[in-house]
């Protein structure tokens, strides 16, 4: 029973973080028909940031948290500004290769002015203990985790539903000209897009610093390259489909490993994938494609 | 008649009318493109305060290109202004902004968003929240079935529910003219009736109206001055009553050339 709990904690916060980050990916995607592989960047920028500012000017968690997460948004921001905003209107793969150059760039600026081995950053670190209730031993952080992220999903719901430039955002995901030709700005809609996508990855930030502890060139691109396959698993452009896909992945990767016997613990991936690539033969456009003409609920 | 909703410049209007007829669009040797393709070969659209102007033609004329070139949507060459001012430049926004709405084809209402929110959207850039909720009332009021919907998504009205929905949203930005594009494509004849009865009712009102529509006789019957596109270039121009019921108009309407 304990270790039932336990486990399902664990998936529920491995499900967590690749949802947070699968929604940074798929609400840019739903507007912009961007895939932002540069995300993870985003997030390795936030590390970094923290590291400076750790460094530099306070190590209260409170303060660089706040300071990760204005970081990811500015990170996010000043890339569509720089990078995407040139080549809105080309087709998906030029905005695609974008994302791949802005991510090369990126991690090479890391290397060049941080180092290619890991640099410490632990004031994060005191969010992961081990809390004991009764005979149930548990992780705080999982916990954070897991209601960060239903929190955030609950806000950016709120936004979406409640505030004009949230429903500009919905109304953009179905034809954007029309939401232009009803005096919508398209930059306001789009940096919006990327001001949420980078407020999740900073949120993402936060949980990863706080569990490595450390921050490296790559740090983001794994993360976003599975929270890629949470999108398609789900539907890509769909942002329910994003929350469903990040948690079954999350989910599904906790009960390989449980299941498998440990003999076989480095096949964990290949069952994991192997099962994604039913899902895509059962659905090929995603558990939840985006059927628009149905009215996307979020 | 109900009135459909309250618009504080109506007065004001009146009174510059009634000095003198200004010129709300004044379009000149337009040519629009599709990629390398021109489809409308240099035409020239008048549209005073007040009025409602009829462009009209058969498939393929050239019609929508023209509106889309006054929205912004499409590339085009020589000179919009709208009420004196070249607005040849200016982003599809700030084209709304300046007071240009639109009821596209195709309707294009947000079929993700309910009613209310797709009205909302119609509003998006204003200020006056409170003016446009009691606006958003009297439309629902007007149409029971949006009222009853309103919470409902758009994508689930029929057509005529949402032609009439379009055309809320364009009216809640407040526009100085309004373009519809075919509203009454598609729609049963009764719909038809009822949507050609909205734009007289627009037009009691002193809205400044281009409408674009293959129902030649319903066109006619509203408005005040019709353009015969055909082909990319207007082959005949004229006061309603030149056009008469617009019965001869059926070679230039189904693209016979004789």
């Amino acid at each position: 029973m304990d270790y039932l709990i336990q486990q399902s904690l664990n998936a529920l916060s491995f499900g967590a973080e690749y949802a947070l980050i699968a929604l940074g990916l798929a609400i840019v995607f739903s507007i912009m028909g961007l895939v932002n592989f540069a995300h993870g960047e985003v997030i390795a920028f936030g590390g970094y940031s923290m590291v400076i500012m750790g460094t530099l000017l306070t190590n209260n968690p409170l303060v660089l948290m706040v300071g990760v997460v204005v970081a990811c948004v500015f990170a996010s921001v000043a890339l569509e500004r720089v990078a995407f905003r040139t080549v809105r209107g080309a087709d998906l793969t030029t905005g695609l290769l974008t994302a791949f150059g802005v991510s090369i760039i990126l991690q090479n600026l890391f290397l060049l002015f941080g180092s290619p081995r890991p640099i410490a950053a632990t004031q994060f670190i005191f969010l992961d203990q081990t809390i004991a209730l009764g005979s149930i031993r548990i992780s705080s952080l999982q916990v954070y985790e897991t209601l960060t992220t239903i929190l955030a999903i609950l806000a950016l719901m709120f936004f979406l539903r409640r505030t004009t430039l949230g429903m500009a955002m919905r109304a953009a995901a179905l034809d954007f000209e029309m939401v232009r030709l009803c005096g919508v700005r398209a930059n306001r809609v789009i940096a919006g897009a990327f001001a949420i996508s980078g407020l999740l990855a900073g949120l993402a930030c936060i949980f990863i610093m706080a569990r490595r502890g450390s921050v490296q060139p790559h740090m983001g691109f794994d993360p976003v390259l599975v929270a890629f396959v949470a999108c398609v698993i789900g539907g890509f452009g769909s942002l329910p489909g994003a929350v469903l896909g990040g948690f079954l992945l999350g989910i599904t990767e906790v009960a390989v490993l449980i299941l498998l016997p440990q003999s076989a613990g480095g096949l964990a991936h290949a069952v994991v994938f192997a099962l994604v690539a039913l899902v895509l033969i059962w659905r090929p456009d995603g558990i939840l494609s985006p059927a628009r003409e149905k009215g996307d609920k979020i | 008649m109900t009135p459909i909703c309250q618009d504080r410049t109506v007065r004001a209007r009146k009174a510059t009318l009634a000095a003198k007829k200004t010129r709300m669009l004044e379009i000149k040797q337009l040519k629009v493109f599709h990629g390398m393709i021109e489809a409308v070969h240099g035409i020239d659209v008048s549209v005073s305060e007040g009025q409602c102007v009829s462009l009209l033609g058969p498939n393929g004329a050239g019609k929508t290109s023209t509106l889309s070139a006054i929205t912004g949507t499409a590339r085009s060459t020589g000179s919009m202004r709208l009420l004196g001012e070249d607005i040849t430049q200016i982003s599809i926004e700030d084209r709304c902004r300046k007071g240009i709405a639109i009821s596209p084809e195709g309707r294009r209402i947000f079929g993700n968003l309910s009613v209310r929110d797709n009205m909302l959207m119609g509003g998006a850039m204003r200020k006056d929240r409170a003016a446009l909720l009691s606006e958003m009332d009297e439309w629902f009021g007007r149409f029971p079935i949006l009222g009853e919907r309103a919470e409902q998504m758009a994508g689930t009205l029929s057509g005529g529910e949402q032609q009439m929905l379009a055309i809320a949203r364009a009216l809640l930005s407040r526009p100085r003219i309004l373009l519809l594009d075919e509203p009454s494509l598609g729609l049963a004849p009764q719909i038809v009736a009822k949507i050609f009865e909205i734009i007289r009712e627009l037009k009691a009102r002193e809205i400044t109206i281009l409408l674009v529509e293959q129902n030649a006789a319903a066109a006619i019957g509203v408005s005040d001055k019709v353009y015969i596109l055909n082909n990319g270039v207007i082959t005949r121009q004229g006061t309603a009553s030149d056009f008469g019921d617009g019965s001869d108009l059926m070679d230039e309407l189904t693209g016979v050339h004789s």
